[in-house]
């Protein structure tokens, strides 16, 4: 241990392998922590349009509107692993597919965002799931969120015609916590709005 | 001398075992990545190693981090989904946006494609850890540390013997 070179050898291997050793207890110390918490949702102003969504198709799609409140206190999420949390409001539905020669109406049903409980996972179907609003809450910011009135971040686009009248989508919750180092998991919050869309279309500009 | 190639041979060839084992493992053709750009900041920036799953039961819901190829690039991308639609015969299809970006991916997506598939994705980030992936991104910009790079991990290894 004479020469500078089998000296920074030997530091640098020890650095980068208590490094690693630290990054992995990071990582095992935080895998199975539950990070659920309670969320209040409630909607209002709900206002459903059907216009061409250019970016996709020269076809009429269903354009929904709505203004949202959101209260939940996130600050248990925080912990020594947590780098940033990612906040997303999710919209899910089911819509009915006629198809043209069948009477047996095809319904395709929503995947309920659910957290990583494997029996969730067995009821599962599928359907659709929109993003109307999101969120990044780093680590220090403030984590009690309080929204009255929200406006969507996102366009509420259908794909088609599904969302005329339709009785049942979920408003829900959920976060991504980023860890400083380790997994990525996805959790909702306890809580979900059901909306109802009008069954007729408004016209002009209402919001 | 004969030993100290035969070790390195045998570093080199278990390594190649390790990722094969992971393609296998994840589902996923390329498991391990680094990340390019600073689209997803700031919860991953440029040089983060992102470990991937790729399975066929798990469905791909919104709020999931992605990495997909646009089809005909090599470039992976790394970003969230933002709405996902199924169709009555099984098909799934995606739109995803970059934490970091303003707006969806639509631009970056094929000429005319306004949606992602299934088999678009790479996989599914599941793990993450920091900063480890510099190494790969520096070796890309600038080839001559490659070759620097290599030298002192030869000696590195000849020198712990």
């Amino acid at each position: 241990m004479h020469t500078f070179l089998s000296r920074v050898n030997a530091v640098s291997a020890f650095s980068l392998s208590t490094l690693a050793a630290l990054t992995f207890l990071c990582f095992a110390s935080t895998f199975f922590i539950n990070y659920t918490a309670p969320v209040t949702i409630n909607a209002a102003n709900i206002v459903l349009k059907n216009v061409p969504e250019y970016a996709v198709s020269r076809e009429k799609n269903d354009l929904g509107a709505l203004r949202f409140d959101l209260s939940s206190d996130l600050t248990p999420l925080f912990n020594w692993n947590t780098k940033q949390l990612f906040l997303y409001l999710t919209a899910e539905y089911e819509t009915p597919n006629n198809k043209v020669n069948q009477e047996v109406h095809v319904t395709t049903h929503s995947v309920c965002v659910p957290s990583f409980n494997s029996e969730k996972w067995l009821s599962l179907s599928w359907g659709f799931q929109v993003v109307l609003w999101d969120k990044i809450i780093r680590r220090g910011d403030a984590s009690l969120v309080s929204l009255k009135n929200q406006h969507l971040k996102y366009y509420f686009w259908d794909d088609g015609n599904g969302l005329l009248g339709h009785k049942n989508v979920s408003l829900s919750l959920s976060w991504n916590i980023i860890p400083i180092a380790g997994t990525l998991p996805t959790w909702s919050g306890t809580g979900t709005y059901k909306l109802t869309f009008p069954a007729e279309y408004t016209q002009g500009r209402t919001y | 001398l004969f030993y100290q190639v035969l070790n390195f041979a045998m570093i080199v060839s278990s390594a190649l075992m390790i990722w094969k084992g992971l393609m296998v493992v994840t589902g996923s053709e390329s498991p391990i990545v680094v990340v390019l750009s600073g689209s997803m900041e700031p919860a991953f920036h440029r040089g983060d190693l992102l470990f991937l799953t790729n399975y066929d039961h798990e469905p791909i819901r919104a709020g999931e981090i992605v990495v997909f190829k646009v089809e005909g690039r090599d470039i992976p991308i790394v970003h969230r989904v933002m709405k996902v639609h199924e169709k009555d015969d099984g098909s799934v299809k995606f739109l995803t946006k970059g934490d970091n970006n303003n707006v969806d991916d639509r631009g970056l997506y094929a000429n005319g494609q306004a949606w992602l598939n299934r088999k678009d994705v790479v996989g599914r980030a599941r793990g993450y850890v920091p900063f480890i992936g510099i190494v790969t991104i520096i070796m890309n910009d600038y080839p001559k540390f490659k070759v620097s790079f290599d030298f002192t991990r030869k000696f590195y290894l000849v020198g712990k013997q």
